[in-house]
């Protein structure tokens, strides 16, 4: 048995060959290629339903022990909040919320939730210099706070101005963001604590790739009902949470600027320069500098060979 | 003699007739004049609904009962397999409308009905989707508590009445 024929050598390198041919084409987890989890969950938010009761961030306040808001939650004053020239934003004690809209020609306001749209390719995780993020197979982008040293990166690089900082923490500033209610219900199996508060079924739990069949049924079924387009299925890679709107999804607050790949592509080549400059170049020119002063070595004052040569 | 049977003849057949017209309007020889919908009830009271009054509202059952009412059937998409012509042993929202339709259970092993059936809401969202989307239309209650009273639950739950934030006047300032 320990021999190895000439024979069984060939088949096993073929084998390996072809082995670690396939890998990369079956895997592709190379940054920017990533299509997420094909187990991972989502959520399909159909603004179309959505009427404005703020139950989802009662729900969110208490499932995540968040402090007790400004104003009650079923006070909708909330909608005309406008802060900086801007509607209402998630912050760090508040992972998610409801804002009022009204679109051109429509009849009525359309009202949009907010929160963490747990990308395929979160860019929050590929600007964390920490590690302190992490996409789990479930579909969550979680964080470790532990590890968090404040740097606010993931802040600057989420397309969606998800993550909240604790600034009023002197001591020992954080990222705030939701979880998908990872801990709690999601690693069980659990929707969420918000989608399972909706009156409505705004929000619709399961795999995402059903989902996203789903979505395209309801735009199918319901002809003139949506616009033909599914926000989070292919924007910045992807997004785990997507959305049908019966308005144009820019009048609803979207982005629909965002480009249909990751955002770590913008940088991907430009990093991948980096460990290049940092290893090979110092070597090369190491090398060419050496090559172009051999035997040349007249004329330098700081120089060992020179002092021995200028000695005799 | 001849006349006055008839006479019970035709008034026979005209009663006959009515009672088929009535059925096909109401194909449930009973159906409640009120029903009281609280098995969600939490962070709501239930909801004493004037079945009767939604009924003449309706004038007919497809409406709101889509194809089990043996009415026919309303909306296109389940016409494609329901014609709607017989009464279904089931006719309650609750006997389809899954409570818990998201449990690990449903999602994991799904059940045949979940094929065609693929997009079908939970039942506290089958309520407010029908009812809320119908009231829209023909302009009648859509506030949560038009329909339903808060329970001392739901006022701790949403931080209101007597769980309202202390310094709410001026909790909304910058």
């Amino acid at each position: 048995m320990s021999k190895i024929s000439r024979r069984k050598f060939l088949a096993g390198s073929v084998a390996g060959g072809a082995a670690v041919m396939m890998t990369p084409a079956q895997k592709s987890f190379a940054a920017g290629s990533f299509e997420g989890f094909p187990e991972g969950m989502g959520v399909l938010v159909d603004l179309t339903r959505c009427v404005g009761c703020r139950t989802c961030e009662a729900a969110c306040n208490l499932e995540q022990k968040l402090p007790a808001p400004a104003l009650p939650f079923d006070d909708t004053s909330v909608f005309d909040e406008i802060k900086h020239g801007q509607k209402r934003r998630t912050t760090d004690k508040a992972y998610t919320i409801v804002n009022r809209y009204e679109p051109k020609g429509a009849d009525e306001p359309l009202y949009r939730k907010i929160q963490c749209n747990h990308c395929n390719e979160p860019a929050c995780l590929t600007s964390c210099f920490v590690n302190a993020y992490k996409k789990t197979p479930e579909g969550a982008v979680i964080y470790n706070s532990k590890v968090c040293v404040g740097c606010r990166n993931c802040m600057i690089a989420c397309p969606f101005h998800i993550p909240a900082y604790t600034y009023h923490s002197a001591i020992n500033p954080v990222i705030k963001k939701c979880i998908f209610c990872y801990d709690t219900r999601l690693k069980e199996g659990k929707p969420p604590a918000c989608v399972e508060s909706c009156p409505q079924q705004v929000m619709t739990f399961g795999k995402r790739k059903d989902l996203m069949k789903i979505a395209h049924e309801r735009i199918k079924k319901n002809p003139g009902k949506y616009v033909d387009h599914v926000y989070g299925e292919h924007e910045v890679g992807g997004t785990g949470w997507f959305y049908l709107s019966s308005a144009p999804f820019e009048e609803a607050g979207f982005d629909t600027s965002l480009p249909k790949e990751p955002i770590i592509n913008n940088v991907k080549d430009f990093l991948a320069i980096v460990p290049m400059v940092l290893t090979i170049w110092p070597a090369l020119f190491t090398g060419f500098h050496l090559l172009a002063t051999k035997g040349k070595s007249h004329g330098h004052g700081d120089d060992h060979s020179h002092d021995e040569q200028e000695g005799h | 003699m001849v006349n006055a049977g008839k006479q019970l003849m035709t008034g026979l057949g005209v009663l006959l007739l009515i009672s088929i017209l009535a059925m096909s309007c109401y194909a449930m020889d009973v159906f409640p004049d009120e029903v009281e919908i609280d098995v969600l009830e939490n962070l709501y009271e239930g909801v004493a609904f004037d079945h009767a009054m939604h009924v003449d509202a309706t004038e007919n059952c497809s409406v709101c009962h889509h194809h089990t009412t043996g009415t026919g059937v309303e909306s296109e998409y389940c016409a494609k397999c329901h014609d709607g012509e017989k009464e279904m042993d089931s006719v309650s929202c609750q006997n389809c409308h899954s409570a818990d339709p998201v449990s690990a259970e449903n999602l994991h092993n799904p059940k045949p009905d979940y094929i065609y059936h693929d997009d079908k809401p939970n039942l506290k969202a089958a309520y407010h989707l029908n009812c809320i989307g119908c009231h829209k239309e023909v302009d009648g209650p859509t506030g949560c508590e038009d329909c339903h009273a808060k329970t001392e639950a739901g006022d701790k739950f949403y931080h209101s009445g007597e769980f309202a934030p202390k310094e709410s006047a001026k909790g909304s300032g910058h």
